[in-house]
Order: structure tokens, then sequence, then C-alpha cells
């Protein structure tokens, strides 16, 4: 039987949820057998695409065909053909590995013999056959993925629809992901992998780039960056604070995007090989600018209309930052041994770290790792079993409330009153912070118009779109002018250009003095870092500049590797150096 | 640090009232139950039905019958034919009460002798049934005192004439309304104070309040504090509705009435913000105060006297900041209540919301350390 | 109508999922058998609506032999606890403040009137009529007591005792009226209320909230096999808690049980599927695990305790208010319990009441099975 070459078929697909359009208007064709990329910021209808192929949602309009068949009026028949693992894993924590599989085997009637086999095959394919009696809920983030996996795979499907299955898993734990999906594209599976990582987007066959549920790019990711050739520039060598030539560089009309990259700072020209002038941008007399491969991330910059520029008009209404003198300016925030342990599991292993004044640092390392853990004890929020925390020299722990007022914090996924409006915040997380009266209202404005959160005042903060959720919640961690900012995993899943924009603003404010610690599983973010920490099962495995850190795992005459290859060659090597 | 405080009271209050959803959650349970409880929650005995077996025919007998038919309570009679009927009558609860009047009643009376009518009771309702019989009970009894001769009167010179103070005619709602001033409030208060810190805990705005300058006190103090004020608000609506719809009298002093009110809601927001401190997620804590709350409703003296009870339960009531508060809110809106006569019953309000407020801190200074 | 088709298979393997969830789950657990256990206590000793000891203040102006002889019987009473009083004032105080329920004056020319036997010789009492039902007893009861002293009185004195034609009382079922053990039967059914639907209402919402409703979705499960997969689990864990509820009641509340056990089963397996049906609808349709919970208690537990008869009768409560009551299940649930506990196997009552439970189990079982999503935007 001669199988068509699309496995899925797209037409003009329309969806719409509560008067929003998620989607509109999507046509395109999936290859069967190969990789296919679905890549956009969250907000951008990846899921919601996904969704609809998966027949979970009735279309608004258009029209989609999955392996010939309607995924609604034909579910009956489609339905055992697929396989889907939707970002929330569908794994059953209380039940043990074995009881997950094997429910998912009941339900897709594998049995007997097949199923034995089957069951031997995956678990060894995903490395999980000395847990299967564990709990799935204390499984690893990574081996959660590879069980849920396992048991989308359990039915033989001819499709696999993944909506991002490698969202905060460690790199270790992607690769092998990606392998196992690689093996089965050979195999003749058609896998869609939905991601809000272009770098994992590179490595498919076929991206759908999306951007508010339009579909902005669809190809062989290859053709698009290859439309990108000599646009990707780095200005290396430079003298003197690389923010600072940043922000002058952003100025020129010649570059549309930039961002730093360790030492070097790494820029899209508008037009290949229409450099700025050096001259013009007090580098130093070393600097000068080297070709580099373009990347996915320079495309769909391009694609969405580039980046944002270098000011931080937010950063401009900001004062510099006033420490008191008595503290240590090597040592605004430090960790000396810090430790946690719950129960029998070790969470933060004997830590250690001092961040200097007006410096960004980072604390690398995919989930479960022991970051948030590190952090909360940081921030005063966990107590640490032993070894100490201090910030501005002082315990947070003991303090007294007004040396938390020196402190920002961002929490993760942007904790905000949900039910209330993006006013109320305002003037919520302002009025605790000390500020009132005429002071209060004038702040509460200025943020409103920096961040552009005029329209969207009387919204209520659980339905704004993740990017202005993201803005608010900065608004609000730094309303009180601190000194100090704790940034819990501030970037997840926004858009890249709001990205940019976000380190723009931490750029500025650390321009003007203030102290940053952030934390986060996003491997490139970690270059917008001055020093960063790469935590693994608890501990620092390496700490230094990122630069620094990719020399250490640079082999021998190799070119320059990414950060998480770095990631990857620090943990191998600190897993061979363990007795 | 003041107005760190009053912004976390208005943050609170703003969302209470941020979505039609929820202001509906916070008015319409209260209306309701307003509607129902008055008119159900009555162990009064009226509409009921009445058997009749009039094995007699005499004219004792159905004059006594009249009698019957003509109470208030007996709106409706069956006449009994026959001994299995009788059984299938009470067998199949279609009355409540039958009444059997033996054949020589009438006769009996005429001559000045004792005669006996039987009554069969339902026990399985015993309860109304044994007030339904008492009020058959009366009637019969004034019957036969009316029969009695001068002589026999001599023999009962006594008569007990009662009195019933502050609420004359004995109307149950007098006695259901100014309850349901403390027990209404009861969920609203615990749903502030338990239900939102654990929704905070979820959502992880909590992490923020504890990262900024409050102190776990004051953001205790700032769920407390909208506690109080929701139970104030609803009890102003329910005290209002019992006054001016129902009718009920108000013979204590507004001002006292609001310092019950206060205190209640105070010891409620201690055990609201206990429970908080315990659970780890909104539906351990929505548990909990669903557990707090049906003890404290049954034990409270609402559904029966706390003296039927036994010593180990009474024991438990004292310490139910519910008893205390009905007992409180009924003597001001019947019995006159002045401060001196409340009082006795506002400071264990206090005592017992010093003691769960303090245990809360507790409990939550380790567990924010934790 | 096709029947909807239930792949056996699949239907086994959600079950056991569910009951792993279920046993594993530590809140499951405590609704289902703690929460109920505690709850029967509470209702068999914390209501009682017999009248234990009624404490009467008893202020004696009189000095005469007569008084104190009434005072006397009045000690003797097995449901008084009598105080004694020199003052009016002071002891209308005591009134007023709760300490006494209620207050007897004999006043000075008590023992004179009487002697004398010219006019009726009047005895006051006031009640506390903020507590209406202790105050009926009291005015009925002292009028009792009264008249027996006469009468007693009267045959020592050799005079004819009145032709006092007495109404007497003759209980059915539950001879020794002890009110428990009509309170208690009714009250399992607002135990069993509270577990369909507590427990359920958080069920299906947690699935959601979870995620994993989704993936099941994905898979080749129809909505019957979905819908039963929840039904059948918590049906056993209900039917389980109710066998301990009936335990309990028998064994360490001493309420009798009269009637047969396994009528009781089938009748509660009937509201039970009722109850369950209406925490599932919840669930399903508000998909939010503190709505649903909300919603579940006031649509469910207020109406089970307030209009099902178990403490107030219904009958006595305003016609729109009866009329409602006909629509809650609990009623009728409650209306077998009492026969089945107190008088036995009373088939009328039964199958009348059964037949409302079978309707009201399929109304909401319907309406769930009509609202349970096959996709995510059904």
């Amino acid at each position: 039987m001669i199988q068509a070459a699309y496995a899925i078929r797209i037409t003009d697909l329309r969806h719409q949820f509560d008067g929003r359009d998620a989607l509109s208007g999507i046509s395109t064709q999936i290859r069967r057998g190969k990789i296919t990329g679905i890549v956009g910021p969250d907000g951008s209808g990846k899921t919601t695409l996904i969704r609809l192929m998966a027949g979970l949602l009735k279309a608004t309009g258009g029209n989609i065909q999955v392996e010939e068949l309607d995924p609604i009026a034909e579910a009956g028949r489609l339905r055992p053909q697929l396989g889907y693992m939707p970002q929330k894993f569908g794994l059953y924590e209380d039940l043990t590995v074995q009881e997950n599989l094997t429910l998912y085997a009941d339900l897709c009637d594998l049995l007997g013999e097949k199923r034995r086999q089957r069951f031997d095959q995956l678990l060894s394919f995903t490395d999980l056959t000395h847990f299967i009696d564990r709990p799935a809920g204390k499984l690893s983030g990574g081996m959660k993925q590879k069980l849920g996996l396992a048991c989308t795979l359990l039915g033989s499907p001819k499709v696999l629809l993944l909506d991002e299955p490698s969202v905060g898993v460690d790199p270790i734990s992607r690769r092998e992901l990606w392998k196992m999906v690689g093996e089965l594209a050979h195999g003749g599976i058609t896998v869609i992998w939905s991601t809000s990582y272009l770098d994992e987007a590179e490595l498919c066959d076929d991206v759908l780039l999306m951007s508010e549920g339009l579909l902005k790019f669809n190809g062989p990711p290859t053709t698009i960056i290859a439309g990108m050739n000599g646009r990707s520039v780095q200005l290396r060598d430079m003298t003197g604070n690389k923010r600072a030539i940043l922000k002058k560089v952003l100025h020129s009309p010649k570059i549309i995007d930039g961002v730093i990259q360790g030492h070097a700072l790494r820029l899209v020209l508008k037009t290949a090989g229409d450099l700025p002038d050096l001259a013009q941008l007090d580098a130093g007399s070393a600097a000068h600018f080297v070709d580099v491969k373009p990347c996915l991330e320079d495309a769909f910059i391009d694609i969405l209309g580039g980046g944002p520029g270098g000011e931080s008009v937010l950063a401009d209404h900001m004062p510099i930052a006033r420490l008191d003198g008595s503290i240590d300016q090597d040592a605004v925030i430090e960790a000396h041994q810090l430790t946690r342990v719950f129960g029998e599991f070790v969470a933060t292993d004997h830590v250690d770290f001092k961040v200097r004044r007006g410096e960004i640092f980072g604390l690398l390392g995919p989930n479960g790792a022991g970051k948030s853990t590190t952090f909360k004890m940081m921030c005063g929020l966990l107590r640490p079993t032993s070894g100490w925390a201090k910030v501005m020299g002082i315990d947070l722990k003991q303090s007294a409330s007004h040396a938390r007022a020196q402190l920002g914090y961002m929490a993760q996924k942007f904790a905000l009153y949900g039910n209330l409006n993006v006013q109320q915040n305002l003037m919520f997380f302002s009025g605790i912070y000390g500020l009132r009266g005429k002071a209060q209202a004038e702040m509460v404005a200025d943020m409103v118009r920096v961040f552009n959160l005029e329209p969207y005042l009387n919204t209520q903060a659980s339905t704004l779109p993740l990017g202005f959720k993201q803005r608010l919640a900065l608004s609000c961690a730094i309303m009180h002018h601190p000194p100090i900012l704790f940034l819990d995993e501030p970037t997840s899943g926004v858009d890249p250009i709001t990205r940019r924009e976000f380190w723009t603003h931490i750029n500025g404010l650390v321009e003007k003095g203030v102290t940053v610690m952030v934390t986060t599983h996003f491997m490139d973010e970690a270059e917008y870092c001055d020093r960063i920490a790469i935590i693994y099962h608890g501990r620092t495995i390496a700490s230094g500049t990122p630069d620094e850190l990719k020399q250490m795992a640079t082999e021998a005459g190799e070119a320059d590797i990414t950060m998480e290859e770095t990631f990857i060659r620090l943990v191998e090597r600190d897993d061979r150096t363990k007795p | 640090m003041f107005n760190a405080l009053l912004t976390l009271i208005r943050k609170e209050l703003q969302a209470l009232f941020s979505t039609p959803e929820s202001i509906r959650m916070l008015i319409m349970p209260v209306i309701l139950q307003l509607l129902v409880f008055p008119f159900a929650a009555t162990l009064e005995v009226k509409n009921s039905t009445l058997a009749i077996y009039n094995q007699d025919g005499g004219a004792a007998s159905i004059e006594i019958i009249q009698r019957l038919a003509a109470a208030k309570a007996f709106p409706k009679l069956i006449m009994i034919t026959g001994e299995p009927q009788l059984q299938q009558v009470i067998d199949h609860q279609q009355a409540l009460l039958a009444i059997r009047i033996p054949q020589d009643f009438s006769r009996q009376i005429s001559i000045g002798r004792a005669a006996k009518i039987e009554a069969v009771i339902d026990g399985r309702r015993s309860n109304s049934a044994q007030i339904a019989y008492g009020y058959a009970a009366q009637i019969v009894t004034q019957y036969v005192l009316e029969q009695a001769t001068p002589a026999q009167l001599q023999t009962m010179p006594a008569q007990v004439t009662v009195q019933n103070l502050y609420n004359p005619n004995l109307e149950y709602r007098w006695f259901v309304l100014p309850s349901l001033v403390a027990i209404i409030t009861t969920i609203g208060c615990l749903m502030v104070t338990a239900l939102s810190l654990a929704r905070e805990r979820e959502e992880g705005t909590f992490e923020q309040l504890l990262v900024s300058p409050l102190t776990p006190g004051y953001i205790m103090l700032g769920k407390a504090i909208p506690g109080i004020l929701v139970a104030l608000l609803q009890g102003t609506i329910i005290a209002a509705a019992a006054v001016f719809v129902y009718q009920i009298p108000f013979t204590g002093q507004v001002w006292l009435l609001y310092l019950t009110m206060f205190c209640y809601g105070l010891s409620l927001s201690g055990f609201g913000l206990l429970i908080s401190s315990i659970c780890a997620n909104q539906q351990q804590a929505f548990l909990g105060v669903f557990g707090f709350m049906s003890p404290a409703v049954i034990l409270s003296g609402y559904m029966a006297p706390i003296e039927n009870m036994p010593a180990a339960l009474q024991v438990v009531a004292a310490m139910n900041p519910l008893t205390h508060a009905i007992i409180a809110i009924k003597g001001i809106f019947l019995k006159g209540f002045t401060f001196s006569q409340t009082w006795p019953h506002l400071w264990p309000l206090l005592l017992i919301a010093a003691v769960t407020l303090s245990i809360a801190y507790f409990i939550f200074i380790r567990r924010s350390g934790q | 109508m096709t029947l909807p088709k239930v792949n056996l298979r699949h239907l086994l393997a959600l079950c056991k999922k569910e009951s792993y969830q279920i046993v594993r789950d530590p809140s499951s657990i405590l609704i289902a058998f703690v929460l109920p256990v505690m709850l029967l206590f509470i209702f068999g000793f914390g209501i009682n609506l017999d009248t234990n000891k009624v404490r009467l203040g008893i202020v004696t102006e009189d000095q005469g032999n007569e008084a104190e002889q009434f005072a006397q019987v009045l000690r003797g009473s097995p449901y008084l606890d009598i105080q004694t009083g020199n003052s009016r004032s002071q002891m209308q105080q005591q009134l007023q403040l709760g300490e006494i329920r209620g207050m007897l004056v004999l006043a000075s020319d008590f023992s004179p009137t009487i002697r004398k036997q010219q006019k009726t010789a009047a005895i006051q009492l006031l009640t506390d009529g903020a507590e209406p039902n202790t105050a009926n007893f009291l005015g009925s009861y002292l009028q009792g007591c009264l008249e027996v002293w006469q009468q007693q009185r009267a045959t020592d004195q050799g005079l004819n005792s009145v032709a006092t034609s007495t109404i007497e009382p003759r209980y059915w079922f539950n001879p020794t009226t002890v009110s428990r053990n009509f309170l208690v039967p009714g009250s399992i059914s607002v135990i069993m209320t509270v577990i369909g639907a507590l427990l359920t209402s958080l069920v299906v919402a947690r699935e959601w909230e979870r995620g994993t409703m989704e993936a099941l979705l994905s898979t080749s499960v129809t909505k019957t096999e979905l819908l039963l997969s929840k039904i059948l689990p918590y049906y056993v864990l209900g039917m389980v808690a109710m066998t301990l509820c009936v335990l309990v009641t028998t064994l360490i509340l001493d309420v009798p049980l009269r009637g047969s056990f396994w009528i009781l089963f089938i009748v509660s397996s009937l509201f039970l599927g009722s109850g369950l049906g209406l925490g599932l609808f919840l669930s399903t349709v508000t998909r939010n695990q503190f709505a649903a919970a909300q919603t579940a208690l006031i649509a469910a537990f207020l109406p089970a305790t307030m209009l099902s008869g178990f403490v107030f009768e219904i009958s006595s409560m305003p016609i729109a208010i009866q009329g409602v009551s006909y629509l809650i299940p609990a009623r009728y649930f409650v209306n077998v319990l009492q026969t089945l506990f107190q008088a036995g196997d009373i088939w009328y009552i039964i199958l009348l009441n059964s037949a409302f439970l079978l309707v009201s189990a399929c109304f909401w079982l319907g309406l769930t099975a009509m609202k349970t999503a096959r996709r995510l935007d059904d």
C-alpha cells in the first residue's frame, strides 16, 4: 500500500476561545515519518493546534485530516493510531511506573505476550527498568517525561503528538528523549514535537514557526536559517562595559537584534555584510566583528520584525541603587555551605557562592536540581539544615522586616493575584512595600506607562497574555527601588522579543547598581549573566563566568560550544569523578 | 506598617468582591438560608394529621373529637373504622398520632368514673409525636376539668399559670433567627480565612508575602480582619432581616450586638487560620472547615439543648465559639442583655480567639521556615 | 436505542486505577471513614431531644406544709434539677442569664388557700421563652405533677379522687422513645450525603486540574466507561462506609435495627446513586475543586440536614418548603431509615420511597452522563 507522503493535512484551520482567536487560518502539511517541530512562545497556538490534531477540540473553522481521517467524526478509527502526551504528562502520580504502564496498556488493548515484550522494550528504551515499583510522583522530571512517552507508545501509534515534552528537563535527559524520538521517526512514525525553545527546533526535520495564532514559517529549519546567512555576527574582544556597548550598538539602524553571549555580543544585521561603524562604539581597539553561523532564533526575531532597542525606559526611571557602605561589596549576596535536607533527600548540598554588587549571578540547572530550594533559602523562605545564607550581610531568616524591604522578588510562574486586576495588583505590591499616598500613585502610574499596561488596567491578572504577566510581575517587584533583585525563572515560556525586552530592563537596572540573582533552566539565558553556578543534584559542580565554563568544557581544537553542551560535559565529567 | 496592613485588608476585600461570582457566593447562601431555615428549623408541630378511632359514639367522645378537630395543630383528621386500619395508618405514617376512644367512654364519664383514652404514638418520629400528644392531652384535660363537679374540683385547688418570659407565645422563630445570626456567618468567615490562605499557598502569592517586609503576624491579621468584616456584614444582613422581615423583637443594644459579632468573628478567624496553617492545599482546608463546622453547629445548642448532652460533650460545647455566641445574641435580642450580662459569654470567645490565633501563629512561623 | 458499548477490560483497568488512588489518598479515607464515625457520635450523643434534668428554680414564700410537700414532689422528679431560692428578683436574674430554665413561685398564700379550698390557688411558673422547647415541656410537665400531687392528697384525705379521665400514651416503635433511636438512623442519610457528594465532587475536578483527564480523553475510552469508572469505586467505598455506620449505630450506639439489613443495603445503594450522581455532576460541570465542593455543600448537605425530616418535622413547615422537600432524595431515605431501624420491614413505606430514590438516582446519573465531555470543549 502506498502511503501518502503527508500524515497530516491542515487547511485554513481556525479556532476561537471566548472570542479570542487562538488560531487564525493555518494551512500546511506535515510529512510522514519526520519530526516536525511546532515552535513558538506561550499563547502562540501550539497546544491548540496539537489538541485539534488529537480530536480533543473541534475547530471553529477550516479543516484538518490526520492519516486521512477527521479527528472528530472518525475519532474511533483514529485514536488507536494516535499517541498523545499532554503538557502535564498524564501520569497518575499515586500509581507506580508499572501500574501506569499497565493502565495504558489495558486501554489500548495490548495483551499477553505482546504486552510483556513491549513493556520490556519500552522500559529498557527509557531506562526505567529499575524503577517499575516507584510511584510516578516520585520520579525526576526527566524520568516522568520518559514514562509519559512510554505510555504513549504502548499502542504502537502511527502519529505521535508531544506537547512541550522537554520543558524543564535536564539537558542529558532531553538528549535521550531526542534520541528516542529520532529512532521512532526513523522507524516511520510521524512525530509532532512542540516547544518554545528555538535551539531545540533547529534539530527538527521541519518546523512550524507560530506566533499569535499565525503560521509564520513552515519548512526545514535549514532553509530559514540559510536565509539569514551573513547576517549573524559577533563582536569580540571588547574592552569596557559590555552592557553599555550593547546599548550603543542597538542604536545603530544597521542592527536589528543583539544579545550578550559570554564576553562577546551576538548581533543580527539588517542586511548581510553591512556592519556598523566600529569607531563609534567605544569598544576598544581590539574589538572586531566575526561572522558566525546563524541560528533559528535569529531567523525568528527577523520574522517578528526585530528585537527591541537597547533603551530601558524603566531603568531610566530608577534612581541609582544605594547600598549601605558597611556592606562587603564583594559579597552582597552570599551562601556558605548551604545545605537543605528533606527527610533522606538532599535537595541542596553544601553550596557556596558570593555575588558582587552590580552583578548578574545565575543559578543554572534543570528542574529538580535544587535551584529553587537554594533560591528559597537565600530569600529567607526556607530554613537551611546547615550552613547559612546572607543578603547584605544579614541572615534573612532572622532579619527585621526593613531588611526585606530592600529585596525585590519575582516568583516562578509570576505569582500575581489572579482575581485582581492590573491596577489593584500594582497598588497592592507597592503598598506592602511601604509606598503610600502621592508617591505610590505616581510610581504606579510610572509603571503603567513604562510597561504599556494602560489597555490592561482593568483586566484580571489571570487572563493577561503571558508577556504582560511577566511585565506586571517585574513592575511589582521593583516599585520600591530594591538594590537587590531575586528572579526565579523569570522568562519561562515568553516569546523571544519579550525576553529580550526583559533583559534590557534588567541590564538597565544593573547599570544603575542593582545586584541581580536569577535562576533558570534555560541554558542560553546563562549567557546574559556575569557569572553562573551550575547546580546539579543539589551540588555546585562548577562556577565562573560563562566563558570560563565553556573553556573548561571545550576540548582541544574545538570551536565555540553552546552552553547546553558545556553543561552536559561538565555534568558527565562530574559523574565520572564521583566514587 | 499600619499602611501595609490596610493594603492587605483592601486586597482581600477586593478579591472577595472581584467577580460577580464571588459576590454571589457571599450573599446567596445567606439569603437562601434566611429564607429556608426559619421555616424549616422548627420543632413545633403544625399541620399534623390525627387519626381517630371512635369505638364509642356518645356525647363526650363527639365533644372531644370536635375540640381536637378545631385545634390548630391538627388540621387534618382521619376517622378510622377498624383495628387493621389503625395499624396501617401508623405503620404507613399517614398520621402522627392515633387516638382510640373506647366503647364505654361517654357512659363512664356521665356516671363520674374515670375513663381512659388511648393514644398510639409513632415512635419513629417520637419527638414530634410526643409534642402532638402533649397538645391532645391538654385538650382532653381541659374537657375533663370542665366536666368536673365542684366536689371533684375541691380536690384540685391549684393551677399552674404559665408565663413565658421573653417570648410569650413561644414563637419558634424568635429562637431560631438570633441563632442564625451566628450560624450563617460561620461559613463565610471560615471560607475567607481558611480557604483563601490555602489558595494563596497554591498560587504562589503566599511566598511573595513572606518575602516582603510583612511579618507572619501581619499576614495573619491581614486575613483575620477581612474575615471579621465579612462576618459583620453577613451578620448585619441577617439581623436586619430578623428584625424587619421576621418581626423578631430587639430588646438589647445595637453596639452590644456588634461587639458580640466582632468577638465571634475573631474567634472564628482564629479557627480558620488554625485550619489553614495545618492544611497544605485548598481541598484539605475545605475538609477542615467542614469538619469543624458540622460538630460546631450540632453541639452549639441550636438543635438540642446543651444540658441534654453527656458531660464530655458539654465540655466540648464550652470550647465551641458558636455556643457562646448564640447565648449572647439570643440574650441581646430577646432578654435585653446589658454589657455585664453579655460579658460572661464574650470573654470565652476572646479566650478561644487568643488560643487559636497563638497556635496558628506558631505553626505558621514553623511552617514558613520549613 | 443502542446500549452504550462498554469494554470490560477498559472499565476494569480504570476502576483499578481509581481504587489505587482512593487507597493511597489520605483525604478519601478521612472522608469515608473518620468523618462519618465522628459525625455519628456527635449526632448520637450531641443531639438529645429527650429532656434531661431541667434546671428549675423554686421560690417558696410560703412557710406552710403544702408548699413544702409540693416542692418535695418536684425534687423527687427525675426530670428536674431543683434549685431553691428566697428572692424572686434574684431568681429572675438567674433566669435571664440562663442559669435556670424556669422559675416556680409558691406565694405566701399558697398553703392557706389550698386548705381553705375556696378559690383556686395559683402557682406561677416563669419560663425562659428563649428556649421554647424546654419552656413547653416545663409548662405541661409541672401541670401534670400538680395533678398527680393533688390526686395523692385527695386519696390520702380519703376524698373521692376526681374522675380524671386521662389520655394515655402507647408507643409503637421505639417504645423507650429514646430520641437517639430516631435521630441516628436519620443522621445516616446526612452522612451518606456528605460522602457521596463531597467525595465525588472533588474527584473529577481533580483529574481536570491535574491534567490526567486530557490524556485519558485521547485514548479510546468511551464516555460510559469513564463515567462508570468514577461511579463504581466510589459506590463501593460509600457502601463500605455505610456498613461501618450501621455497625457503629447498632453495636456502639445501641440503636436497634429491626428491619432487614439487605433491604437497608439496597435502599442505601439507591440513595448513594443519587448522591454520587449529584457530586459527579457538580464535579464535571465546574471542573474546579473548590467551586464543586462548595456547591456540593450547599446543594446537598444543607437540604439533607434541614429538609429531610431527620430532625425537623416536614409537615410543620410551610407548604412551599414542603414542596421543595419532595425534591430532596434525603427525605425519602430518612423515611425508610426510620422505619427500617425502629419498625421493621413495612413494605409500603419501603417501596414508595425507593421508587422516588430510583427516579432521583437515574436523573442525576443521567444528567452527569449527558454532561461528561468526550472532548475538551464539550
